[in-house]
């Protein structure tokens, strides 16, 4: 059981270091928000279930339970939410290419 | 559900399927405030986010319809009379400010009646609490109610 507990927390561990990883590397806000979205969600998961097989079956456990399932529902809605809302506001997606509006800022830079 | 153009519907449902979870577990905290981590604030920060998140998904118009300002500014007022009351009333019968054994509570007496006590105050703070943080948001995001 300890055991158990041990790989499922460690796992979560894993997952949260990448998603951080993630936010502090990937180029742009899309591709932040999806580390964010999906891994952290994921790690969340793996480390709230880690704690509920270790502390064994009692009301401490559903309520975990509780806070997975919430965690689960709120988070990629929040993701999704942010991004639409970044999208709509017209944001564009990062691209290998340099936009214009790049040069633009590199030419006032160099001003 | 009110359609409106440009709306997600994975937001909308989400919404409207987490805001009586999040109410319920308002009022739990509110209420097991004296046993458990929790009270009266945090209960009425969580009541007070409940009725911010229908307000983000659900726009102006439609969310000031189904929760007006006033009512918060009038819930927010009643829950601040609640406590004063409560301080102020075992003053008038010989105790000192929010001494809950002198309430004139017919009935019960000693401990029970310092629990309700207690649990009057939580609720009096949550009811602030929760109108205040309700009536700070309408401020920030601003136009006349």
């Amino acid at each position: 059981m300890v055991v158990l507990a041990i790989v499922l927390v460690v796992g979560g561990a894993f997952f949260l270091t990448v998603s951080a990883i993630g936010l502090l590397r990937l180029p742009d806000f899309y591709a932040r928000v999806h580390a964010v979205g999906k891994s952290e969600t994921l790690g969340t998961i793996l480390v709230l279930s880690g704690l509920a097989v270790y502390n064994g079956w009692e009301l401490s456990t559903v309520k975990v339970l509780f806070i997975m399932i919430f965690v689960l529902i709120a988070n990629p809605t929040a993701t999704h939410a942010i991004s639409r809302a970044a999208l709509r506001s017209g944001l564009a997606p990062w691209t290998r290419k340099k936009r214009p509006e790049n040069k633009d800022r590199k030419g006032t830079e160099a001003e | 559900m009110i359609r409106q153009r440009y709306q997600s519907i994975i937001i909308q449902s989400i919404c409207s399927l987490l805001i009586p979870f999040i109410q319920l577990f308002a009022i739990y905290v509110i209420l097991h405030g004296h046993y458990g981590p929790g009270g009266g604030f945090q209960g009425g920060v969580l009541l007070a986010v409940s009725v911010l998140l229908q307000r983000l998904y659900l726009g102006k118009e439609v969310a000031y319809q189904k929760f007006p300002p006033k009512l918060a500014l009038a819930l927010g007022a009643v829950g601040m009379l609640i406590f004063g009351l409560a301080g102020i009333v075992p003053m008038a019968f010989g105790g000192s400010f929010l001494d809950y054994a002198y309430l004139p509570l017919p009935g019960v007496s000693g401990a029970e009646l310092r629990y309700l006590g207690i649990l009057i105050v939580e609720l009096g703070i949550g009811l602030a609490v929760f109108g205040t943080l309700v009536l700070i948001f309408d401020n920030f995001i601003g136009g006349r109610w």
